[in-house]
């Protein structure tokens, strides 16, 4: 079989995967967030945090919630690495510095997973387990729990309530993201990941010297790193190393990981606002970007263009003999889409327009399909805009699920959609003008502008992945990507519940003869069109002076 | 008493930030530790150590390097990919190095390879391992884009430029990955009727035209893509069957047995598509050498 095919097959078995769970996996999480009585458990979970389960919250005391709970998270984050040479399995690293604890306690928390640090030689295990990988659950459940906020307010009528922040995260995090954690961390072991406590074991090679063979509960935060959509590496190289990625199946099951909560999610919805073809509409959008990306990745790569791929004879640069070419571009594909930002090869290494292809995967907002609820929340806002500007076509008021989109919704829309351009756009315009901006870049030229666009990209919209030649472990990038990083996920995270409340106040208006249906083909095109063509507008003029500029010559 | 609104908020997202992280950062990775303990899981729990005569000699999925006290490849085992670390776990990452950084920055002649300041584009890294991997096991290193002396091949064209962006009648040519006093003579004598110079260290050449040639060497050159390029953890175990090819008749001579019976052990150790579909095939590059030091241990000397 040739690697074509053995590509196209790998693609095509994940997508029959996905379908297949694609309805148990959504009409489970629907009954986690629709039932009404506790476990025992989870009572004894209240108790102790100290909230009443049956009390509702109204979109400013959820939005309050999410916002208390981060910035504690960020907090004890910034604690525990200041002071991990005083804590258990600390491996004898020194606290890290201020400024990257900043940086890696706001990455964690907002989902990002930015990594300024190399994990084998600055985090012990204790700081992983108990500081990073319980962000990893608990900022991925923070996604879906705004997310399935924002469909309450489509759901409810007339009423100011959007459920319990504390009760849908420690359902999210209990129900959905811990049971299949825990298999999943048992089957990637089956593959060859680690899972130990040891400092390492100092290993004789055959060629006469000593190499140390690193440990560390690997296994247990890999499969929420991509289950999460988080994509913190537990090493430097992230799910390029043999200790987080060891097999070929492996690899497929991390790509699996990582989609899964994020289409699933569309069922999820369906169910909620109680027409499952809405969810499949969204679904069928976030399955057409999907694809061709991750199509479009794979021929770049495959094709190989460029001076330096020409010259090896293949894009083997910074790709693992035992994933491949194909493979490796399909993860990048996955990882950009959504809001993971794990890689299992090097994009900084890809050929130019594979690599601008990552790039724009995150530029259009990460909603094909996504992080875990964030991409759900980013395409509705998607929808909400499309109604608008197809209402503005045939001179109706918009509806979007039997909700009127006024001025006030339309504005919570379009300021959701604006904050990470401005901050990409204007991060990368400091940078560049700036000597300790420019200082970090590794690659000369265009490509130089590509990894520092890469890097405002990656951070305002939460993905974490990096054109990773630019030095960012500085005061600068590690200051100015965690403002991006915040600010990109929280100002739009108050935008969504603000529109939630705005919703939810509303009665539902009945469906009349000019009422657009948003569950047909029609429909899902112009999703699509309103989403790439807002990217383009956004981003053609920055990728023309990087990749564009690069990958487009003789 | 009763603390205000915002407070009490904050004590309930301490408390829930708390209990989680019990759960989730210390119950969760123990019961997956201790469902690592279980046999048949505990081998690859513990890093998958190989061991040979009793002692650990590595992991059978962090790659290692095979080579003497002075970095120089030892011929009786097979070779792993580049790696950018040294295969030093504690280094793990990839070059980072884009598709098109083909512009050495030339060491001062002086210092020679000890230049802090010098470094070589990734074009040359390419191009140089192949020529020695070529050398190496008796074949042709030659690559698209690279010199015979294992340089990318790369012109600075200076002079009036059309409207489409070349230089039809250039004034000036430089060979920008060829040093003065490091090579006797450029790769191009001449270029669009202009005698090609060799590039000079500290000069600035940022105002020419960069122009990589081709050259006539084929696109599937012998020395095989994952020769020649760096892995993306730099602990990449496996080579690509084509690579253990090209090195089997060189290891047999150095064992002193015949490339038949060395292919037989590369194809043992060889593992193919998962489901006949997934990742590429590869070779165990440890594991493979393990074996021929069982079944041919190498000549002494």
């Amino acid at each position: 079989m040739n690697t074509t095919l053995a590509g196209v097959l790998f693609i095509g078995s994940l997508i029959i995967a996905l379908a297949v769970v694609y309805r148990p996996l959504g009409d489970y999480m629907y009954r986690v967030y629709s039932r009404r009585e506790h476990s025992r458990a989870e009572r004894a979970v209240y108790r102790l945090v100290g909230a009443d389960p049956d009390g509702e919250q109204t979109w400013g005391v959820y939005a309050r919630s999410v916002l208390a709970f981060s910035l504690l998270g960020i907090l004890f984050l910034y604690g525990l690495q200041r002071l991990q040479n005083h804590l258990l399995l600390s491996l004898g690293f020194a606290p890290v510095k201020p400024d990257q604890a900043w940086n890696t306690a706001v990455s964690f928390v907002t989902n990002t997973n930015w990594q300024s640090y190399s994990g084998e030689t600055t985090m012990g295990h204790l700081v992983q387990m108990t500081g990073l990988a319980v962000q990893n659950f608990v900022s991925a459940a923070t996604g879906m729990c705004v997310a399935v906020a924002l469909i309450r307010g489509f759901a409810r009528k007339r009423t100011g309530n959007l459920g319990n922040f504390w009760v849908d995260l420690t359902r999210t995090c209990l129900r959905i993201l811990l049971p299949i954690a825990f298999a999943g961390a048992v089957v990637l072991i089956a593959g060859g990941l680690v899972q130990n406590f040891g400092g390492g074991h100092v290993a004789d090679t055959l060629a006469g010297v000593q190499q140390k063979i690193p440990g560390g509960p690997v296994a247990s935060q890999e499969v929420i790193k991509e289950l999460g959509t988080n994509g913190g590496g537990f090493y430097n190289a992230n799910s390029a190393h043999p200790f987080e990625n060891a097999v070929a199946w492996t690899n497929w099951l991390e790509i699996f990981l990582i989609l899964v909560i994020p289409f699933s999610l569309c069922r999820t919805f369906g169910r909620l606002v109680g027409q499952n073809r809405q969810g499949y509409a969204i679904l069928a959008v976030m399955g057409t970007i999907a694809v061709v990306s991750v199509a479009l990745v794979n021929v770049f790569q495959l094709m190989h263009h460029g001076t330096v791929p020409t010259a090896a004879g293949a894009a083997t640069e910074g790709a693992e003999t035992r994933f491949g070419v194909a493979n490796s571009a399909t993860f990048a594909g996955a990882t950009t889409l959504t809001s993971t930002g794990a890689v299992d090869s090097f994009h900084d290494s890809y050929t130019s327009l594979g690599g601008m292809m990552t790039l724009v995967n995150m530029m259009l907002g990460e909603v094909a399909p996504g992080g875990v609820g964030s991409g759900l929340y980013g395409m509705l806002i998607l929808a909400v805009i499309t109604v608008f500007v197809a209402g503005l076509m045939v001179g109706r008021t918009p509806e979007y699920l039997g909700k009127k989109i006024g001025s006030r919704e339309i504005k919570f829309a379009a300021m959701y959609f604006l904050i990470t351009p401005i901050l990409v756009l204007v991060g990368t315009g400091v940078a560049m003008a700036t000597d300790s901006g420019r200082a970090g870049m590794l690659n000369h030229g265009p490509h130089g502008l590509s990894e520092v666009l890469y890097a405002f990209t990656s951070a305002s919209n939460n993905n974490g992945s990096a054109f990773a030649g630019l030095t960012v472990n500085t005061v600068f990038y590690d200051t100015a990507l965690g403002l991006c990083m915040a600010l990109g996920r929280f100002i739009p995270m108050i935008f969504v519940l603000a529109l939630a409340g705005s919703l939810a106040r509303q009665g539902h208006a009945p469906e009349s003869g000019g009422t657009l249906p948003t569950h047909r083909p029609q429909f899902v095109g112009m999703v699509v069109g309103v989403t790439v063509i807002l990217v383009a507008l956004t981003f053609l003029p920055a990728l023309a002076l990087g990749p564009l500029a690069e990958g487009i010559h003789s | 008493m009763r603390y205000p609104t915002w407070l009490r908020r904050h004590l309930a997202a301490l408390r829930a930030l708390l209990v989680l992280t019990v759960l989730l950062g210390v119950a969760y990775p123990l019961a997956v530790y201790g469902a690592g303990r279980l046999p048949g899981l505990k081998h690859h729990a513990d890093g998958s150590l190989v061991t040979s005569h009793g002692r650990t000699v590595g992991s059978e999925l962090i790659g290692q390097s095979f080579t003497g006290k002075n970095g120089e490849p030892l011929k009786q085992y097979f070779q792993g990919r580049p790696s950018t670390g040294g295969y030093d776990p504690a280094a793990s990452g990839a070059s980072n190095l884009g598709p098109e950084d083909i512009v050495d920055t030339l060491p001062n002649p002086e210092l020679g390879k000890t230049d802090p300041n010098a470094s070589q584009s990734l074009l040359t890294q390419v191009c140089a391992r192949s020529r020695a991997i070529g050398e190496f096991n008796g074949v042709s290193g030659a690559r698209p884009f690279c010199t015979p002396g294992g340089a990318g091949a790369v012109l600075a064209v200076f002079g009036h430029r059309a409207a489409d962006g070349t230089i039809p009648h250039p004034t000036r040519v430089v060979s920008l990955n060829e040093e003065q006093g490091v090579v006797k003579a450029p790769f191009l004598a001449s270029y669009k009727g202009v005698k090609v110079e060799l590039a000079r260290f500290g000069e600035n050449y940022a105002t020419g035209l960069i122009v990589p040639v081709r050259g006539d060497a084929p696109a599937e050159p012998a020395v095989p893509p994952d020769a020649v390029t760096a892995s993306g953890s730099g602990l990449d175990p496996h080579i690509s069957p084509a690579y253990a090819g090209l090195q089997t008749e060189r290891v047999a001579q150095a064992r002193g047995t015949t490339p038949a019976q060395v292919a037989r052990l590369v194809r043992q150790n060889t593992t193919g598509r998962a489901l006949g579909f997934m990742g590429e095939p590869a070779v165990n590059v440890l594991k493979l050498n393990l074996a021929l030091d069982r079944a041919f241990p190498a000549r002494q000397g």
